[in-house]
């Protein structure tokens, strides 16, 4: 068979139903291509109406757990939670509430749960200061077991002979 | 020595992670608890014209259900509202949360209707004031009108004859 560029001569009916078919064959290909293009389409449309609240919306999601799905942040959650969390956090900005304000209306409902920078009170000293302590006794055992193989590793000093033999065998590598 | 801090080092890791067993990131600690009731206003679900308010209730010791049809779990604990409701200890509210009205009455219908009265929160903003985040959620209020106990999660047998029913019992006792 003969490539199918070079044979475009008229009345040759054999290769132009080919390079039609192959022209079919790009199309379809075109379109199935654009296939992802239409999903994406979709999935863009809950988009809010004003890029600033949103922008003051998810800078405060972002430091909220979502109570249902513990390990995502409001901000990221495609909970029904999340969603009703997000509403209402966009109202209270339009409603002209500080961030302050916001956070505690929360918290006030769901308790310091909610937020994943928690504030510091006698039952999460343990969360704020379990990392120092760790960190400061790991600190201490690193350095008395340095110092301990300090103590073990003494320094060797070697006889005449033995740096004879030494100088010996680096001189015959050496050659 | 060698062997006594690795093994100190995992008993320490030890507890902590046998106590973190036992606990249940479920179970959020409500911050309403001893704290009023959020006053809401709510149209009936069977009657949409007329209108409950949760001020009505002062004076009584009620149990506020949050239930809706599309909740698996509530079909587990609805037999136990429905023989509490006919036991006559206490009256016991829905809060018919995010759903039809159809099918919630439907529900109703089908599995027994246990309700004093069922209000409709179609957008969940009663639910947020009172910090819902899972249905069913169950909350105890007393006479003042303080919430005294919030079950998050189906009301189990044992939950209601061992926590429940006495709270009840000790709070309608109270003036």
């Amino acid at each position: 068979m003969a490539q199918p560029t070079s044979n475009s001569f008229p009345g040759n009916t054999k290769s132009s139903g080919y390079v039609s078919r192959l022209y079919g064959v790009m199309i379809l290909l075109f379109l199935v291509l654009m296939i992802p293009g239409l999903a994406m389409s979709q999935q863009a449309i809950p988009v809010a109406e004003d890029p600033e609240v949103e922008k003051r919306m998810i800078a405060l999601t972002e430091d909220l757990r979502c109570l249902v799905c513990q390990n995502e942040s409001i901000a990221e959650s495609r909970a029904d939670f999340s969603n009703d969390m997000r509403r209402e956090i966009r109202e209270q900005i339009h409603a002209n509430k500080t961030d302050s304000e916001i956070i505690e209306f929360l918290v006030d409902r769901y308790g310091d749960f909610v937020l994943y920078n928690p504030p510091m009170q006698t039952t999460t000293i343990l969360l704020w200061f379990g990392p120092l302590i760790l960190f400061i006794f790991g600190v201490w055992f690193l350095i008395s077991y340095i110092k301990n193989r300090r103590i073990q590793i003494e320094e060797v000093t070697l006889s005449e002979a033995q740096r004879k033999k030494v100088d010996a065998l680096l001189n015959e590598e050496n050659k | 020595m060698r062997y006594l801090m690795p093994l100190i080092a995992f008993m320490i890791l030890a507890v902590f992670l046998f106590a973190g067993l036992s606990l249940n990131p479920r179970q959020v600690p409500s911050p309403l608890i001893d704290k009023p009731a959020p006053e809401f206003e709510l149209h009936h679900l069977h009657e949409p014209d007329k209108v409950f308010s949760s001020t009505d209730n002062v004076g009584k010791v009620w149990l506020l259900n949050v239930w809706a049809s599309w909740c698996v779990a509530c079909r587990d604990e609805h037999p136990l509202f429905v023989q509490l409701a006919n036991s006559g200890l206490v009256p016991v509210y829905g809060l018919n949360y995010k759903d039809e009205s159809t099918t919630a009455m439907q529900w109703l219908r089908q599995y027994g209707d246990p309700y004093e009265v069922s209000v409709v929160d179609v957008e969940g903003r009663v639910g947020i004031d009172y910090g819902v985040y899972g249905v069913p959620e169950t909350y105890v209020i007393d006479k003042q009108g303080i919430i005294r106990h919030k079950q998050i999660g189906p009301v189990t047998v044992k939950s209601m004859e061992e926590t429940i029913i006495p709270l009840i019992i000790e709070l309608q006792r109270q003036a």
